[in-house]
C-alpha cells in the first residue's frame, strides 16, 4: 500500500513536484489489464503437446518502444527538444544541469525531468534555478521509461520550443534499452570512474550520441587517462560527441553550451 | 533488476495475444535474445516464473534461442562474428563495423493449448 496517499498500488512509479507535499500522481502500467483469473478443476487427461503455435514476430519491448513514438511526436509538434542524460550514480548530471540551464536559459526555455528511486532531492535542486521540474520516483525501478516520461511530461508546464532535460535513474545497463522518445542519448562519465568504462558497458555508449567527460578538475588526483577513455568510447561508437568539462569549475562547458544551442537553432 | 520489467512486459505481451486467440494457456513462448541485446537469459527465465505467477502463462516453458553477434566492415564489407560492440575488422582493421545480427530481441511465438488444464 502506499503510505502517502493509502491507494493499494503495491510499487510502481509516482510523479512528485519540488515544495508540493501533497501532489503526488501514480504511474499506473496496468490500469486494467489482468484480473479474472479463475481456477477450476484439473481434468485426469493429458494435452501436452496438442498446442497449436501461434507466431508472433513481436518486439519485446513493443509497447514501451510505441509510446516513446508518441512522446516523440508530441515534441515535435510542440518543437520540443528532449535530451536522456545518462550516467552512472554520482558521475554528475545534476550538477550539470545545475551548471549550465542558468546560461542556457537566457537563450531558450528550459524544462527538466528528475528520475531517482526515491526523494525529491534532484528537483529541488533544479527548481531552485526557477525552470519548470518534475521528479518521477521509480520506487524499486531501476531506469525510466516512456510510460513515466508520458505522464510527467503532461503534469509539466512546458512551453513550446524548449529544451527538455530527462534525468534518467543513475544506471548504465537497462536505461539503454527503454526509448523514452527523447532526441538524444548523453551519456556521463566521471574522471573518477574507470577509463575501461565504455568497454564494460558496451550497450549504453553504442547508444548514446553524446559522451560528457566530467571532473576533469580532479584528473591531477586521480588515475585516468582521458585519451584512452575517449578512444574506448569510439570503439564502441564511432559516431560518438565527445566533451570533456567539469560541472564544478565551469571549465570546458562552453563548448557544450554552444554545440546546444547550435542544435536548437537547427532542430 | 531490468530482466524483471522485461520479464513482466512478455507475459503481458503474450497474455494479451492468448486471450485474443482463445488459449486456455500458453505452454511454451520462443524468445529470441541476441548476444549483443544486453539481456542475461538465466537472470530473464529466473524472473518470467515469478513475472508469469497467476497469468496464462504461469506454467509456458520459456525457450530462448541466442543468435551470435555478426558484424559488417564499413570499409572492405567482409562479415565476421563480433561478441562485443568494439569490434574490429580482422581483415582491414577498421572499427566502422555495422552490427547485423545479434541485436535481436523478440518473441518469436508461442504455443497455446486450447482447454484449460
Ligand atoms: N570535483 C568535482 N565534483 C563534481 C563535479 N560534478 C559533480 N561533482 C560532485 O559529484 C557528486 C555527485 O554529483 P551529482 O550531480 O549529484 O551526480 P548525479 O547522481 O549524476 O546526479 C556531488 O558531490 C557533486 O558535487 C565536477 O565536475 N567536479
Ligand atoms: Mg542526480
Ligand atoms: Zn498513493
Ligand atoms: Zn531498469
Ligand atoms: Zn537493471
Ligand atoms: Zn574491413
Amino acid at each position: 500500500m502506499c503510505d502517502t496517499c493509502g491507494c493499494s498500488t503495491e510499487g510502481g512509479a509516482v510523479l512528485r513536484k519540488p515544495g508540493q507535499s501533497d501532489y503526488h500522481l501514480h504511474v499506473n502500467e496496468h490500469e486494467n489489464a489482468h484480473g479474472e483469473h479463475h481456477s477450476h478443476e484439473h481434468g485426469d487427461h493429458h494435452h501436452e503437446g496438442s498446442g497449436r503455435k501461434v507466431v508472433l514476430e513481436q518486439d519485446v519491448l513493443q509497447k514501451n518502444n510505441l509510446l516513446a513514438e508518441r512522446n516523440r511526436g508530441y515534441f515535435e509538434a510542440r518543437k520540443i527538444f528532449a535530451l536522456n542524460f545518462l550516467s552512472s550514480p554520482g558521475s554528475g548530471k545534476t550538477s550539470l544541469l545545475e551548471k549550465i540551464i542558468p546560461a542556457l536559459q537566457q537563450r531558450f526555455p528550459v524544462a527538466v525531468i528528475e528520475g531517482d528511486q526515491q526523494t525529491t532531492n534532484d528537483a529541488d535542486r533544479i527548481q531552485a534555478l526557477g525552470v519548470p521540474v518534475i521528479q518521477i520516483n521509480t520506487g524499486s525501478g531501476c531506469h525510466l521509461d516512456a510510460l513515466m516520461v508520458n505522464r510527467a511530461m503532461k503534469e509539466l508546464e512546458m512551453q513550446n520550443n524548449s529544451l527538455l532535460c530527462i534525468e534518467n535513474v543513475g544506471n548504465l545497463v537497462c536505461p539503454a534499452l527503454f526509448d523514452l522518445g527523447e532526441a538524444l542519448k548523453v551519456v556521463i562519465i566521471s574522471v573518477t570512474e574507470g577509463d575501461d568504462k565504455p568497454l564494460k558497458y558496451p550497450t549504453m555508449f553504442h547508444e548514446a550520441d553524446i559522451c560528457i567527460l566530467n571532473k576533469i578538475d580532479l584528473l591531477p588526483y586521480v588515475e585516468f587517462d582521458a585519451a584512452k577513455c575517449r578512444e574506448n568510447a569510439m570503439r564502441v561508437n564511432h559516431h560518438l560527441e565527445w566533451f570533456e568539462l567539469s560541472a564544478k569549475t565551469g571549465e570546458g562547458l562552453a563548448a557544450l553550451r554552444e554545440w546546444l544551442e547550435g542544435k536548437m537553432a537547427q532542430h | 533488476m531490468h530482466e524483471m520489467s522485461i520479464a513482466l512486459s512478455i507475459v503481458e505481451a503474450v497474455e494479451e495475444r492468448a486471450r485474443q486467440e482463445g488459449a486456455g494457456w500458453v505452454s511454451e513462448i520462443e524468445l529470441l535474445v541476441g548476444k549483443l541485446a544486453g539481456i542475461e537469459p538465466e537472470s530473464l527465465k529466473f524472473c518470467f516464473s515469478a513475472a508469469a505467477a497467476g497469468t496464462l502463462a504461469a506454467r509456458a516453458l520459456l525457450a530462448i534461442e541466442e543468435p551470435e553477434g555478426v558484424g559488417e566492415c564499413g570499409e572492405c564489407g567482409m562479415t565476421f562474428p563480433v561478441n562485443f560492440y568494439y569490434a574490429e575488422c580482422p581483415a582491414c582493421r577498421s572499427l566502422r563495423v555495422k552490427i547485423i545480427s545479434g541485436e535481436e530481441f523478440l518473441i518469436q511465438s508461442m504455443t497455446i493449448e486450447e482447454e484449460e488444464e
